[in-house]
């Protein structure tokens, strides 16, 4: 007999992909990377949600942020109270939409959620990179997510898509793999770090750096790791993916014990909610793996190969574009869209930008708020019929 | 489609490029994206006409029109168009400098507050006119800048812009002997194509 599913369980809910399960894929061609070294062999982890169709023309690629992984959707076991990252996007009927598209989500390279990262055995020495995996940038994570393409037998993404660095990503398939999508969706993303940008991943990265269980990046030796470090790091990103006046909603000056108590302890909510989302995340994060993101933010400025022109790099694109922001959004303002966005027009790109006016931050890309999700829905109702009535066919072959 | 969107999408050569102030639902633009090889960008800030414009396949970009154009470069494009909107923004010299400036030639429409049925309107009944190409009270019109043919023409030529083809249409988006004649008094949208 069946068992019975319980009406409420989330795994089960219409509008989810349900239960999900990682793949590993490994790659056994070098990989060379921008700052000079290769990687002679490595894994990716990914997750694929709904159906490749016959002509492989209906795959989206999801590329993650700072501190996201593979595992954007669904439930990865019927106990699992959380979904996927981007669940608010991701399903039966959803924006990204998994009765028409095949997504493919991957945990990028130097990430700590299953593919080769830090914490990984280097080959050559029998023991974890740590501080000597080599340093990653956006490119290179595109170049890896060209090859799990290739393997997958996507010659050409419906879509590339992706909020904050993972729209950075988009923006860099565009450049660097023209002919290899037919739309980018760049979402909450800026065409490079401003100086306060980098002055904030600064701050986290010393925190990590100088925390004494560090151990130069070694610390899985020492069977530690820096935990305070990782908590500083993440509250200081917290408060830049909030706005002022998110966290004034949410926490106001609210007491947890409704008076003062004249120490340092936790008296506000809002340290409360900082300290305790660091807590998370230190658990779950590893410390080498949140320095290598932060600098492959850093680095990311597809315009400096191209005498810094930021026009001259969209020149090269060939797919059509959706620039999203938000407008209380500090960390990559929609000011920061707007240069990519003019940096398109002025190419000559096919270009469309919503600005979406919430209150949420930073965080707004991963939330389901009504005026984003009907923008964003629209725009890829849109791609998925032009899949469907085969707009962007390539001849086959094209990749092979 | 709108007669007036009609009227100018004939003026519109094909392969050129465009923009289109509050460009809607994107109707003009997809029109000539399929009739005419156009290629070009919308402006607009209502979300739903942005959706419609994604659906479509139009290139649109949410964009005040009374923060200026100065995200695009000196004649960027052929025609910069706006339809209906000249009577809504806060400066409608300044949007018009800025349009030829971004454009080689602007095209614009707006609705005749010469009109012999709002002259009447005002005359007789002493009220603000309210008509079916006017519909809104006093106080909650976008129409802060109505303008009548007359006003325009003397616009232009003080500001040294030069109309190179009008229309007058009715309400019925027809262009009769009256409104060729007297286009002031007759005409109710007035169509105008011009350059510096």
């Amino acid at each position: 007999m069946p068992q019975q599913i319980p009406d409420d369980a989330p795994w089960s809910a219409e509008d989810s992909v349900g239960l999900v399960e990682p793949r590993t894929l490994q790659f056994d061609t070098a990989l060379e990377l921008e700052c000079g070294r290769t990687l002679t062999s490595y894994e990716l982890v990914y997750e694929t949600y709904g159906t490749l169709n016959s002509n492989a023309s209906n795959a989206v690629l999801i590329c993650h942020a700072l501190s996201g992984h593979h595992h954007a959707a669904g439930y990865t076991s019927k106990s699992d109270k959380r979904p996927g990252w981007w669940d608010a996007c991701i399903g039966p009927g959803k924006v990204i939409d998994t009765n028409r598209f095949f997504v493919v989500s991957l945990n990028n390279l130097g990430g700590c959620h299953g593919s080769t990262g830090p914490a990984s055995i280097n080959p050559e020495s029998g023991q974890p990179w740590g501080p000597d995996f080599p340093m990653m940038t956006v490119k290179d994570w595109v170049n890896s997510q060209a090859r799990l393409a290739d393997v997958l037998g996507i010659s050409r993404w419906a879509a590339v898509i992706g909020g904050s660095m993972g729209g950075m990503q988009a923006l860099q398939w565009s450049i660097d793999y023209p002919d290899r999508l037919s739309h980018a969706v760049v979402i909450a993303a800026a065409p490079k770090l401003s100086a306060q940008n980098i002055a904030f991943n600064e701050v986290a990265r010393q925190s990590i750096l100088t925390d004494p269980n560090f151990h130069g990046g070694r610390y899985y030796l020492h069977d530690t790791y820096p935990r305070q470090g990782l908590i500083l790091a993440r509250m200081v990103g917290h408060i830049t993916y909030l706005s002022d006046d998110a966290m004034r909603m949410k926490f106001g000056r609210d007491l947890r014990a409704g008076r003062f108590h004249f120490g340092f302890d936790v008296e506000f909510q809002v340290e409360s909610y900082l300290r305790h989302q660091g807590e998370v995340f230190s658990r779950n994060f590893d410390a080498n793996t949140y320095l290598l993101m932060t600098k492959a933010l850093d680095y990311f400025d597809p315009a400096r190969e191209f005498d810094n022109s930021l026009e001259t790099a969209l020149a090269k694109p060939e797919c059509k574009f959706l620039v999203m922001s938000f407008t209380s959004d500090w960390r990559f303002a929609p000011e920061r869209s707007r240069e990519i966005v003019n940096g398109l027009v002025h190419a000559g790109r096919d270009v469309s930008y919503a600005e979406i006016d919430t209150p949420k931050g930073h965080d707004a890309f991963l939330l389901d708020i009504p005026e984003y999700t009907k923008l964003f829905g629209a725009y890829m109702h849109r791609v998925a019929n032009e899949v469907e009535n085969g707009v962007n066919n390539v001849e086959a072959g094209d990749h092979a | 489609m709108r007669d007036d969107l009609q009227l100018i999408s004939d003026w519109i050569p094909a392969d050129a490029s465009l923009l289109d102030l509050g460009c809607g639902d994107g109707t003009l633009l997809a029109h000539l994206q399929h009739h005419k090889q156009i290629r070009g960008y919308g402006l607009e800030i209502n979300q739903d006409n942005l959706a419609a414009c994604f659906e479509k396949g139009v290139n649109v970009l949410e964009q005040d029109l009374d923060e200026g154009l100065g995200n695009f470069q000196n004649h960027r494009f052929d025609y910069v168009v706006m339809t209906q909107a000249l009577q809504a923004v806060l400066r409608p010299d300044q949007i018009l400098n800025e349009m030829l400036r971004v454009g080689r030639e602007a095209i614009i429409t707006f609705p005749n507050f010469g009109h012999w049925r709002v002259r009447a309107y005002l005359g007789l009944k002493g009220r603000m006119p309210v008509s079916s190409t006017l519909p809104y009270e006093w106080y909650n019109t976008p129409n802060i800048h109505l303008c009548t043919v007359q006003d325009f023409e003397t616009h232009c030529r003080k500001s040294n812009i030069r109309i190179l083809e009008r229309q007058v249409i009715n309400r019925r988006h027809r262009s009769g002997l009256l409104a060729r004649l007297w286009p002031n008094l007759f005409g109710e949208i007035a169509i105008y194509r011009v350059t510096v």
